[in-house]
């Protein structure tokens, strides 16, 4: 194990560093050779001598970096079908399901997660092929890696040379490298959406997507022993659906206003003594995390609005709608008055001289003048709030509940499509459960949804957008 | 050119004495003393900095938004006291339209630009009144032809000439009686910069026009008085024909002839 962390170490830091010191070396000595034998027209450099020695580091890291990324992509893949084959050698055994139970076992014993009397006797024995076919493919990567590494300066540094483009060749390096990044961030969000459309379709063969929809009865208990009574389950989201509705209404019903006045108050009127104070104040809400805001709610809002709705003769039940609403408002505020305060700043100043030098005051010229130029920007920082608030999840569970009632009473328990997410997979269960499969549904809508708003918040932008300069 | 040479006969519309601004306690102009003429076109020139836009925003007190600006001394406009804390800035500011360096009209469409300020004042009965202002105005300002068909357009369509005309003609719907311009031709080419000297002078007609220019040339187009400005004094004032071919300061030849500045 440390003689591989070495190992490690030198190809992730000494030798690129080498390599470095080598290049710029290099192309010193070839300037000052040159500058010896053809004394009367010197050759000019191409690129500065930090780029050699940069473009060298770059061909010795990047070659084997991506062996190793390879190797951890795919060694699991090799090894595992290694194992099988010994074992069904040790064993006899050929069904693949039992093989792979085997295999399973064999990863938990040279873990220590399991025990060895637990483990049966053929296993323990693939033990110590196991670890040193782990041992060797270890030794084995590294050795390749170290020699791509050795390939990768030797060619790189027969191309130095004072007349040697170093820098495009950097500069090309660079851009693919950033390409790649981009490629990657790209390619997991397309994973994403692949794996939550593949496993959606396949609760679908199981439950019709119109009945998922439409249905308005939501409860997802699945028999856990086969011909238990009621264990059907219900997968009607319209409960969930309109519960989420009806909290994110809440929340911005106290959002929007309060964030848009306190951005409106803060890029007008407050002094910058004043704002330079209260902006990160309010951005201070953002930053508490949702669990603390899910307490203030439960132990806190709710309680507080069923002492004063008894007063009023209002019915509330200890968990609802209203007081997730209000919490998960008060945490979007941020969101809103941050975003508004950038746009609202980003008014041109000659916009509000041309106002107030017709005589507006200055509340005309923010409803006229700033806010009507501002507004594309204001609301597609609210439709990012909405979807926001859409996503959020912990709020809901300690303030509105998990029933999946029905209702248009704020003052009810309501659940949100998140929190049945988190209800239908925590707990034990079979990964392959109408169940559990459920969530991914789920899942797809809601992404579908802030895919949406998001795309809609970047049209209003893109098309409103008025182009001062 | 009718009121040229008899400065002594007619009342200053705008009188300014000792007027001193301060940012942040320092003194960017030292005790203005200035009247300007109605119907005549009045240009203050100066190196940069030298406090001509500070001078011409206390005329209609848009230094009063700058929060460490402070203005001292005496600005009558006819009668009124502009710095007389009874005031109301919004009457004052409709008697005393601004146009500004970079045109900056609002992101509405023409119409509702030139319609905004007879909107606030509360200067039209109906529709029929609103348009006949709103028309009036571009007519005024030489934009009406090429505007006509396409008022409900946005106005930041318009070319930076058109744009500066459009700011013009919402400036005048109101029907102020003064029109202060601070550089209102520095963004423009020079074709657009002759169609609004043009307009200055037929403005002259109605308003009493400031403005503020860096082109010798222009002044000297344009103004009948002009004001040299330097290091927040006024060094010298007068008939434009006089300053430009004998002035009598040498600060003043020395900026004319190019010398400074
Ligand atoms: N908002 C402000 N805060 C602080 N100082 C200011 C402010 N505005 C102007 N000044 C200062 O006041 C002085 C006069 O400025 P002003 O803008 O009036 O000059 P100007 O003659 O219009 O110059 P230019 O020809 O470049 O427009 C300058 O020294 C400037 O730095
Ligand atoms: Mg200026």
């Amino acid at each position: 194990m440390e003689l591989i962390g070495l190992m490690f170490l030198a190809l992730i830091f000494l030798m690129p560093l080498g390599a470095n010191i080598y290049g710029r070396t290099r192309i010193r000595k070839l300037m000052i050779t040159s500058a010896q034998t053809q004394s009367e027209e010197s050759v000019k450099q191409h690129s500065l001598t930090a780029f050699h020695g940069l473009f060298m580091s770059m061909c010795v890291l990047l070659p084997a970096l991506v062996i190793i990324l390879c190797w951890l992509a795919f060694a699991p893949m090799v090894i595992s079908s290694l194992l099988v084959s010994e074992i069904s050698r040790l064993t006899g055994e050929t069904d693949p399901r039992l093989l792979s139970i085997f295999v399973s076992k064999l990863e938990a014993l040279y873990e220590g997660v399991l025990k060895a009397e637990f483990v049966e006797p053929e296993v323990r024995q693939a033990l110590g092929y196991y670890s040193a076919l782990i041992a060797r493919a270890n030794i084995f990567l590294y050795v390749v890696a170290i020699f791509t590494a050795i390939a990768g300066f030797v060619i790189s540094a027969r191309q130095i040379s004072p007349r040697f483009a170093a820098r495009d060749k950097v500069e090309v390096i660079i851009k693919r490298l950033m390409q790649l990044a981009s490629g990657v961030a790209i390619l997991t969000t397309i994973g994403i959406i692949l794996s939550l459309a593949f496993e959606a379709s396949r609760f679908f063969d199981v439950v019709p997507i119109s009945e998922f929809l439409f249905g308005t009865h939501w409860s997802p208990q699945i028999a856990i022993r086969e011909g238990q009574a009621g264990g059907s389950g219900a997968f009607g989201a319209i409960p969930l659906f309109a519960g989420t509705l009806m909290i994110t209404f809440i929340a911005m019903l106290l959002a929007v206003p309060i964030g848009l006045m306190s951005a409106v108050y803060l890029s007008e009127y407050a002094s910058k003594r004043l704002r330079n104070i209260a902006k990160p104040a309010i951005e201070l809400l953002a930053g508490i995390p949702t669990v603390v805001y899910g307490f203030f709610a439960a132990l806190f809002v709710a309680p507080f609005l069923r002492n004063n709705g008894s007063v009023i003769g209002l019915e509330l039940s200890s968990e609802s709608a209203l007081a997730a609403g209000l919490v998960m408002g008060i945490m979007i505020i941020p969101f809103i008055s941050s975003l508004s305060d950038d746009v609202i700043n980003s008014v041109p100043q000659n916009l509000r001289d041309g106002a107030s030098a017709l005589g507006a005051t200055q509340a005309e010229t923010i409803t006229q003048v700033i806010l009507p130029a501002a507004l594309p920007g204001i609301v597609s920082a609210i439709l990012l709030a909405i979807s926001r608030a859409i996503g959020e999840t912990m709020i809901v569970v300690m303030a509105a509940g998990v029933a999946a009632n029905l209702t248009a009473n704020p003052f009810e328990s309501v659940t949100t499509v998140t929190v049945q997410i988190v209800m239908l997979l925590v707990g034990d269960q079979e990964f392959d459960s109408a169940k559990t499969l459920a969530a991914f549904a789920l899942g797809l809508v809601l992404f579908f949804v802030t895919l949406m708003l998001n795309v809609l918040a970047l049209y209003i932008v893109r098309k409103y957008k008025e182009q001062y300069d | 050119m009718k009121r040229d040479g008899d400065m002594t006969l007619s009342t200053p519309k705008i009188k300014s004495s000792g007027i001193i601004v301060e940012y942040d306690g320092k003194r960017a102009l030292h005790g203005i003393d200035l009247d300007i003429y109605p119907n005549e076109v009045t240009a203050l020139i100066g190196p940069s900095g030298c406090g001509k836009s500070t001078f011409l925003r206390c005329i209609n007190r848009m230094n009063d938004v700058i929060d460490n600006c402070k203005v001292s001394g005496r600005l009558m406009i006819d009668d009124t006291d502009v710095y007389d804390p009874e005031i109301d800035v919004v009457e004052l500011r409709a008697r005393v339209g601004m146009v500004f360096q970079k045109p900056n009209p609002f992101p509405k469409s023409i119409y509702d630009n030139v319609a905004y300020g007879p909107r606030i004042h509360g200067l039209t009965e109906n529709k029929d009144d609103m348009d006949r202002i709103v028309k009036k105005s571009l007519k005024r300002a030489g934009l009406w032809d090429e505007v006509r068909e396409r008022l409900d357009d946005k106005a930041l369509g318009l070319s930076g000439g058109q744009q500066q005309r459009l700011c013009i003609a919402r400036a005048i719907a109101v029907n102020p009686e003064i029109l202060l311009m601070d550089e209102p031709c520095s963004a423009l080419d020079p074709i657009a910069t002759s169609i609004i000297e043009e307009l200055i002078n037929e403005l002259r007609e109605r308003f009493t026009i400031v403005i503020v220019t860096h082109s010798m040339q222009q002044a000297a187009r344009v103004s009948q008085k002009t004001g040299y400005f330097h290091l927040g004094n006024i060094i010298e004032y007068g008939e434009t024909n006089d300053i430009f071919t004998r002035p009598k300061n040498e600060q003043t030849e020395a900026y004319i002839s190019g010398r400074i500045g």
